[in-house]
Formats: C-alpha cells, structure tokens, sequence
C-alpha cells in the first residue's frame, strides 16, 4: 500500500494544477470464482479451500500528458494449476506507475512493460490467462528527438512472484535500444523504394553470484541487431541476437566437471539465436516464409528461477498458434538451448463466381512448421574429460523435435450459412517438448503421430440468431490415441451465449473411456460479460518459452466476470 | 490500515471529480507500428470528422477473424453510407505478427492495420479479451464498446453508427 500512496497523491496534485485538462477514469476487472468437486477417475484436483477465487483490476487515469495506473490482484487463492511460475497468492497491489507522455520523451516510473525489436534480448510482457508477469520495476525513458528515430532506455527489477503484493526478484535488468525508420529520418536527402527500418539492442543483467561451486558471471551481456524492408506487399526481416555466457538448467552450457578440476574454469558457453521472415501478398494471396534458429538463448534475470520465471526475452515458437479444441494437445515450445525451424504459410482467397470459389469465394489457409534438433558439435579442446557444447546456427540434427502441417477451407455456402474443414497432422516428440501428460500426469514416452479432422458450421437461424457446430476427430495411436469432440454454440446477438462441449476419448489404450462435457452460459453487455461454466475439464497443457506445463483436469463450476470501462 | 483508508480516500475523491464533470473518453496515447515499421501514436487517429471503429484482434483468435470477415463482406457499403472508417488492432506478438499482412491481404481486407506488438495500446485501453470493439465518433469520443463476437453483433454497431449520424 505504501508504493502507491505517493503515486495517488502526486496525481491529486495533478488535479489542482491542470484543470484545464479533464481527468479521465478507464481501465477493465476480471473476477473468476471455481467450485471444484471431486473426480478421481481423471484426477481431478480439489484444493483445500474448495473454491479458489481470482481477480485484477487495472485503473488507469490520465490527465493531458500525465498518465498512472494501478492493478490490484485478488488470489484467494489462485485457481489449481495457476500462475505458471512462483506462486500469486494473497490480494495487494500487482502494479503501478507514473508516466509522463510528452511529444519527444515519454518517462515512466514503477512497473511497465517493454519490447526490444522481435524480443529475443528484451521482452517483458504479461498474460493474465496463462499466469505470467514479467513486469519490470523501475524507470524506463523513450525518446523520439526526430521523426524516425526511436530511442529506448530501462532500468529495474523484475516481477518474481505476488504475496500480498507483487515481489521482484534479485537481479537488475538494465538495457538500451535504437530504432531508425531510414525513410523517415532521409525523407529529404534519398527517396527510398521501400521502406527500411533498423535497429539494434544491448541489454545486460546484474546477478550476484551465491552458487558455491561454480564461479557464475555475475554480468551477462547481450545484443541484437534488426532490419527490415518493405516495399507494396512484400516484406523481409530479420533480427540477430547474441548473449554472452549465461550458464543455466535451460542452457546447454553447464557441464559437469569433475570434482578434481578446478571448477571456476567451467565451459561456458555464449548463446546466438537467429529469425528472419519474409513474406509476399497482393489482394486475395498471401505467401510467407520463417526460418529461426536458437543456441543457450535462456535469459532470466534470476539464475536460479523455474522454467516460468524472471525471463527477460521472448523466444516464440515458431509453429501456429492452434485454437482448435483438439489440437492444443500438443503445443510446440520453444527449446532454448538449441533448435532449427521452418515455417511456410499460404492464403489465398479464391475468388467469387469463379468455378472453385463458388458465389461467395473460397478461403484457403495452409501452414508447414518443422523443427529439428541442432547439431550439437563437443567441444573438446579444453582437456580431455571436459568438454562442452559449441552454440550453432542451422546445423542439422538427427532428432524432429515437431512438425505440422494444417489446411483451412472455408467457405459460404449460401447467404445464411458458412463452413469449414480442416485437416493438420502432428508430429510430436514428447521426450524433448513433454507437453502431452496421461490421466495421472505422466508425461507420454517418445513421439507422438496424431491426424486430426475438424469441421465447423456456422449457421444463420434468424437475425441475430447464429447456431455454430464444430466436429472433430482426433486419430493417435500414442498419448491417449482417439478423441472424437462437439461442440454446439447457439448466440444470439448482441447479448446471449450458451454453448455444450463434449470431448470423447473413445479409443484410450488402458481400455477406460472418458467424456468430457462442459456447459456454458454467459450475458453480454457492451464490454461487460458474465458467463457460468459446469463440467469436467481436461488436463490442459500451455507453455512459455522453452517449457510445457500441465494444468491438472477439474470438475466444477466456473463463473466468470470481465468488464472494461 | 491507516494507508488503506487513505488510498480509499483518495480515489473517491478522484473518481467523484470525474464523474460530476461527465467526462468523454478519448483515445490514450501509445504507440503502435504501421505494418511498414512506423511507429504511430494512437491518439492521433483520425478520420475527418467522421466515426470510427477501433476493433482489436488477432491472426489467432478464430471469434476476431470471424467478426472482421463478416464486417469486409458489408465494409463497402458501411463506408459508403457513412465515411466510418475501421482500424484493426494487431496484438500479434512476434510469434504470429509474420501472418498479419499475408492475412490481410489474402482475405481482402480494406481496413487500416497497425500492430500493437506488446499490448499496450490494449492495456491503455482497458481491454480484458480480443475482440473487443470501440466506436468513436466524429470529435474523438469513445461513444461504444463491445466485447466478444456472436454474428449479428455488426448489425449493432451499424446501427450506433448510424445513430452518431442522425
């Protein structure tokens, strides 16, 4: 309470001195409440307090150029499986700033978040939904001193947990950037045929070192450097990164030594990563190409944090995001201490009245991800017995650590109804991802193969009146081999939902077959949504970065409320 | 406790002092990226005088896609009858932010597209989930907002633009 009395009062002064300025009042809650009730069969998880309760608010106030803001947060306690890392527990203040937004300097004090070029030195980002908070606890300036440049400067702690309040961590963040739009900047010197944007980051950390073993670098380095290029529909990109040596139980980079060496000599290694994009699209065809690859790219701010902790870049996997109900089994993570991935992506919209688009066209939407396991090349020039890893870029190894492969065909049929099909195929090796868990949470052995088939219905009853379907079919015959799920939503506009989901594992190798239904039901008004949930939920699995992480199955019931304002 | 009573104290005040003067939201500042790499302030959009629709949205969110689909098959004549003018909000992070512009072009859209990278043109907003929808009308005042998508809902909106007409 006493980070944000001063904050309060600062703005009350505010008040007085700029009248002229009206103060405006916005922001957004969320409240969600679960009974949980006993389920032995899929191992439901019942906490103590058989109700787990959560909720954050955000209020921000700005008044002309000043702006602050405060979230309170509510874990009483925090649903099973919830956050991802070090506990929230308690009800305090998660988050608060100051900040002044002048034409060329903006300056915040408290917490904020930051992105550095695609994030992969600095990215500190929250998800409310996944339970990650890498807030940073400090001052940050940008300035923009002339059209085209952008220059950026922090300094701060990191948000490590919430007890009663949001707690940082140990180490010190402390980092820089600079971006030039060359056509902004040159707009009167060179007439540019496309536009380029550069960039580049350094960012480091402060850490004191406690281990009593190993003689850890208290300060780790990193940089990256950024380009990009657009001209019309095309575009090409790309970032490098580079972080000095950064031992961690995510990096390759620690090797056991033998007690008889002298352990302060340890082979560390720096990290690389590597991600360029290009894509291509006119009106109705869009066509893009990934390729990434990582090496000891893990950067906590805390050396000894868990998986989910105290990240201070962002390494995105490079697979599709996929919301199908059946094919969040088996999400990709991003391996940190090394991989090679390729990603292509297709659009096209076929046009209306021709003979494949039919009278309304045709939507087409193909993506192919593959990532493999690098080349980890031993380094070995030291001494005999110790050796270490040697960080490299597009080597190819002999493991497929994931591949997919999806098509969308969507259509309008007629004026009142819509389809669509898809078919992705799966590859998965869960020893190396370990996102795919049985019903005691054990995570499946070896690689998974799985096909799955959706097709969804969108059907117009009457004005305002939509039934949506879904039907999938899941084929494996790893992991929990077949599912077969509905799913049936019937809205009408603009305020009522209700919606039955059914998933069935109808072809489960221990001979058990399992459903899970779930009923929903929610009211809408203008940014205000209340909805109430019964049934049993899967375990679901989610990951950040380089780590999957099993949320357990539940049965209860669920209300939910969010409002903006 | 007494700090508690305090803060209390504080944003009654605060809050009453905004709510006698019926204060009209504007845009918040932040700073978003064109699709070329530019940055751009938000509260400088503008679309002469005319409404607009801020609609925030993701390649990977099925509802988002669907509503902005379903508004690109009306976009014309809405843009036609009214001048409204639609700015779709990206909050694509660097996973997914590569398909943006293949997906908008390959799904024909018309609206104007920039990229709130890491959200804080959400947060500044107070948006809890995507989609959600504002409506500002002509002077810059947020006038609507709507969050989720069931088909239908776009023939709410039209109706409060058309409304901010009359």
């Amino acid at each position: 309470m006493k980070k944000i009395l001063p904050l309060i009062l600062f703005l009350a002064g505010l008040n007085q001195a700029y009248s002229q300025n009206p103060l405006q009042v916005r922001g957004n809650f969320s409240i969600e409440a679960q009974y949980y009730q006993e389920d032995s069969a899929i191992a439901a998880v019942v906490p103590d307090e058989q109700i787990a309760l959560q909720g954050f608010g955000n209020i921000i106030l700005t008044k002309g150029k000043f702006e602050t803001g405060v979230r309170f947060e509510t874990y009483l306690p925090a649903f099973v499986g919830y956050p991802a890392g070090a506990p929230w527990e308690g009800t305090g203040i998660g988050y608060r700033y100051a900040k002044y937004n002048g034409d060329k300097l903006e300056i915040t004090v408290g917490n904020f978040y930051e992105q550095f070029g695609s994030g992969l030195v600095l990215r500190t980002w929250e998800d409310r939904g996944l339970g990650v908070d890498y807030a940073l606890d400090g001052i940050r300036v940008v300035a923009r001193p002339i059209d085209g440049v952008t220059i950026k400067g922090l300094y701060g702690k990191q948000r490590f947990n919430f007890d009663d309040g949001f707690q940082n961590g140990d180490g010190i963040v402390r980092g820089a950037d600079v971006e030039f739009n060359l056509n902004q900047l040159l707009d009167s010197v060179i007439n540019f045929k496309g536009q380029w944007t550069i960039g580049g980051s350094f960012v480091s950390k402060y850490e004191q070192n406690r281990d009593p073993v190993y003689d850890f670098p208290e300060n780790v380095g990193s940089g990256s450097v950024r380009l990009k290029y657009q001209r019309g529909g095309f575009q090409i990109g790309g970032e490098y990164a580079y972080i000095s040596t950064n031992p961690s139980s995510l990096n390759s980079n620690i090797v056991d030594i033998p007690d008889s060496l002298d352990p302060s000599v340890g082979i560390f290694q720096y990290g690389q990563g590597l991600q360029m994009n290009t894509n291509y699209s006119k009106k109705g065809f869009g066509i893009g190409l990934t390729a990434s690859s990582m090496s000891n790219m893990a950067l906590q701010s805390q050396r000894n944090s868990g998986p989910f902790d105290s990240w201070i870049n962002y390494l995105p996997p490079t697979s599709v995001l996929q919301t199908t109900l059946l094919a969040q089994f088996y999400p990709y993570a991003t391996q940190p201490n090394g991989e090679v991935s390729f990603r292509g992506d297709l659009f096209y919209n076929i046009p209306k009245k021709s003979l494949l688009g039919g009278r309304y066209g045709t939507k087409l939407e193909v993506s192919y991800t593959h990532i493999q396991e690098p080349d980890f090349p031993v380094v070995d020039d030291f001494e005999a017995n110790r050796k270490g890893i040697e960080p490299t870029l597009f080597s190819w190894g002999d493991d497929t650590y994931y591949e997919d492969f999806n098509a969308k065909i969507t259509r309008r049929v007629s004026k009142k109804f819509k389809a669509s099909l898809m078919y992705m195929y799966i590859q998965y090796d869960n020893d190396v991802v370990l996102g795919a868990y049985d019903y005691n949470n054990n995570p499946t052995k070896g690689v998974v193969f799985a096909d799955l088939i959706a097709f969804e219905g969108s059907w117009k009853i009457k004005k305002g009146h939509n039934l949506r379907f879904e039907l999938q079919a899941l084929f494996t015959e790893q992991h929990l081999q077949d599912w077969f799920a509905v799913v049936a939503e019937y809205t009408v506009s603009p305020h009522w939902f209700l919606s039955v989901v059914n998933q069935y594992n109808y072809g489960n190798a221990d001979g058990d077959q399992f459903n899970f239904p779930v009923v929903s039901s929610g009211y809408i008004n203008g940014s205000n949504r209340i909805s109430v949930t019964y049934g049993r939920q899967r375990a679901g699995v989610f990951c950040v970065g380089g780590v999957c992480r099993v949320v357990p199955a539940s049965n209860g019931l669920t209300i939910s409320l969010t409002s903006s304002f | 406790m007494k700090y508690n009573l305090l803060l209390a104290l504080s944003f009654a005040l605060l809050i009453s002092s905004v709510s006698a003067q019926d204060v009209k939201k504007t845009i918040p500042s932040a700073t978003v990226k064109s699709l070329d790499g530019k940055s751009f302030n938000t509260s400088d959009f503008n679309n002469d005088g005319k409404p607009m629709i801020i609609n925030f949205w993701a390649t990977w969110c099925a509802p988002c896609k669907k509503e902005l689909n379903n508004i690109a098959e009306v976009y014309e004549d809405w843009v036609d009858e009214t001048g409204v003018k639609l700015i779709a909000i990206s909050i694509d992070d660097a996973r997914s932010q590569t398909r943006v512009l293949p997906y908008i072009n390959g799904s024909s859209w018309d609206y104007e597209v920039y990229i709130d990278e890491n959200q804080d043109f959400k947060r500044s907003m107070g948006v809890n989930n995507v989609p959600h929808t504002f409506l500002v009308d002509g002077s810059g005042n947020i006038v609507y907002q709507h969050n989720n998508y069931a088909p239908g809902d776009e023939d709410e909106l039209f109706e409060k633009i058309i409304g901010l007409l009359n």
